[in-house]
């Protein structure tokens, strides 16, 4: 008991991050309609590829003769660049649909 | 200093993201988000490269350059050249690199720590006789990886279902007890691995071994794939923005695991708008999520206690009756699903309507939310030939108009148009709402043979007296329709 206190009061920046967050995630979903569901998916798609950050971050600190964790991490980089690119990309291609009127 | 820049950075892109997301809710600004969006990223990515601290080897940032490199041109030429008719695959298979991504991170986390960390604890233990595993640290990389893992196998098996190679939902017996035992099996071994450091002492040499984590590995690809297989297919976007969000949580963890706002406020934005997104969606199906992942749908027992009740004849029409009849009529209204797509009818539908248009018929689409395979996805397929925005109505305000309107035309869509969802409580896609398309004074469906719809059921309206059968392909059908009113 006294351990998931202090794991609380030690990490309540965190906590309360984490629980705006979650706010603000369902607030700014509310109220869009039917039609633009499967572009805000893209789109929400492309922003978990944030991920590519911890990928790069994990490549910076790898020892080069680690050949398992450099092959890894390549691998990471390039899977998180193509949910990025690949991403974003093909929201646009959904998005610039609607413009046209 | 550039620590603090870096700092600003992520900072700028946590904003861009939130209020990207938040424009990406509206038609008109939606484009412009996407792109504040990627500019957010882009910082991100940037500055996490260039304003490392650290002392890099050359080699390494050869592989980076090297990875982001051949991922972008990858990347973009996929999300360029693919039909949008294809695009929920796309968003299916980006969704599962991402889930990858993540789970990778976490293995080469936990490399480092079982080689470099691990020995000074366990060296730290055997001197004051205590040994302390950073629980917290573990269960960010054992989360994010389990996480990571399942979205990466779901993913796979949701795009191999919606492109055709795995569309039978595939039940073993007893599935959801089965899918149980895995999901707790999982979950403990990570309580476990947790709870005792994650790694054992091989003895007598005494060298640490961390290849538990492949079992951890091993169950959570596991469960992806069995939580996913005996979904059917009409389920799948729901599936799919559930991985979605799984992805973003395991985003989150990786950002827990280095203290990174960025990767915290994208992965927390992404899992909440995700779940929300998925709930929205089952709410426009009328489905409970809980029905979703662990009830029967698109099954072939339910498609064949229906099939006995169903009587009646089916009748078709010509081609030069049908032109005859839209010809006269004053309001046509156009049902297009996923069968138009498939057959690339999207244009000559938009010709057939400009053609009407001039005779003075009125012309609308009725968008089903769930048409296409996604919500809006139909929204997506017909603005790509240009069929104006404004003449796709949706759902809700469409169903009062067919009792006024002298022809519905049905292309391609089954399940949103079958009555059995308001009349018949033993069909799987009862209380589904539909298009009431059977209040109409005519009703062509065009098909390209009796074969049933996503759901795997068959439909009432067929047998209804007022329905006629335009069997054909969809753009052939269409061509030739479009070539007969032309004539008059």
């Amino acid at each position: 008991m006294e351990q998931i206190l202090n794991f609380i009061s030690t990490n309540r920046e965190m906590i309360y991050f984490v629980v705006l967050s979650i706010f603000v995630g369902v607030e700014v979903i509310g109220g869009v309609p039917t039609v633009l569901h499967t572009p805000l998916m893209s789109g929400a798609n492309a922003i978990h590829g944030v991920v590519i950050v911890g990928a790069i971050y994990v490549m910076l600190k790898v020892d080069v003769s680690n050949t398992l964790a450099l092959v890894l991490g390549f691998l990471a980089v390039l899977l998180g660049t193509l949910n990025v690119v690949g991403g974003f990309v093909v929201t646009d291609r959904m998005l610039e649909m609607f413009k046209k009127k | 200093m550039q620590q603090s820049i870096l700092e600003i950075s992520y900072l700028i892109g946590s904003i861009t993201f939130i209020v990207g997301l938040k424009m990406m809710g509206n038609a008109k600004t939606a484009r412009k988000g996407n792109l504040i969006g990627a500019a957010g990223m882009t910082i991100a990515i940037l500055g996490t490269i260039f304003l490392n601290e650290g002392k890099v080897s050359g080699l390494i940032y050869g592989l980076i350059f090297g990875a982001i490199a051949l991922g972008t041109i990858i990347g973009w030429l996929t999300a360029k050249k693919v039909q949008m008719t294809k695009m929920p695959e796309l968003v299916s298979m980006f969704n599962g690199m991402g889930g990858a991504c993540a789970a990778l991170i976490s293995l080469i986390e936990f490399n480092h720590y079982v080689h470099t960390e691990f020995p000074k604890l366990a060296f730290l233990g055997m001197m004051t006789g205590e040994f302390h595993p950073p629980h917290g640290f573990l269960l960010a990389i054992f989360a994010g990886l389990v996480i990571g893992s399942i979205s990466f196998s779901g993913s796979v098996i949701a795009y191999l279902k919606l492109n055709g190679t795995m569309n039978k939902p595939l039940r073993l017996p007893a599935y959801n007890i089965i899918n149980l035992i895995v999901l707790l099996a999982t979950l403990g071994f990570l309580a476990l691995m947790v709870y005792y450091g994650g790694v054992k002492l091989d003895r007598p040499t005494m060298m640490p071994n961390g290849s538990m984590v492949y079992i951890l590995l091993a169950l959570a690809l596991l469960y992806g794939v069995l939580f996913t297989v005996p979904i059917g297919g009409a389920d799948m976007p729901v599936v799919i923005s559930l991985l979605n969000s799984f992805t973003g949580l395991a985003a989150a963890f990786g950002g827990f695991l280095y203290d990174n706002k960025v990767m915290l406020t994208g992965g927390i934005l992404v899992g909440s708008a995700g779940t929300l997104l998925t709930v929205v969606m089952c709410k426009a199906m009328n489905r409970s999520l809980g029905s979703v992942i662990f009830g029967a749908f698109g099954g072939g027992s339910a498609a064949a206690g229906n099939a006995a009740e169903v009587t009646g004849s089916i009748k078709d029409i010509q081609v030069s009756d049908l032109a005859v009849m839209m010809n006269y009529s004053k309001k046509v209204v156009i049902v297009p699903g996923y069968g138009l797509a498939v057959a690339q009818a999207q244009h000559i539908i938009h010709e057939l309507e400009l053609l009407l248009e001039e005779r003075g018929v009125e012309v609308k689409y009725a968008i089903h939310p769930v048409a296409g395979r996604m919500p809006g996805h139909m929204n997506v397929l017909l603005a790509e030939s240009n069929v104006s925005y404004d003449k796709l109505v949706e759902m809700e305000d469409i169903n009062p108009e067919f009792e006024q309107t002298d022809v519905v035309l049905v292309v391609g869509a089954n399940d949103v148009v079958n009555p059995a969802a308001k009349t018949d409580p033993s069909s799987p896609i009862y209380g589904m709402p539909i298009l009431e398309v059977d209040k109409a004074k005519n009703i062509i469906v065009n098909k390209r043979s009796m074969s049933a719809g996503y759901a795997g059921i068959d439909n009432l309206l067929f047998y209804d007296p007022k329905c006629s059968m335009f069997f054909g392909d969809a753009k052939k059908a269409l061509t030739e329709l479009v070539a007969e009113l032309k004539t008059m």
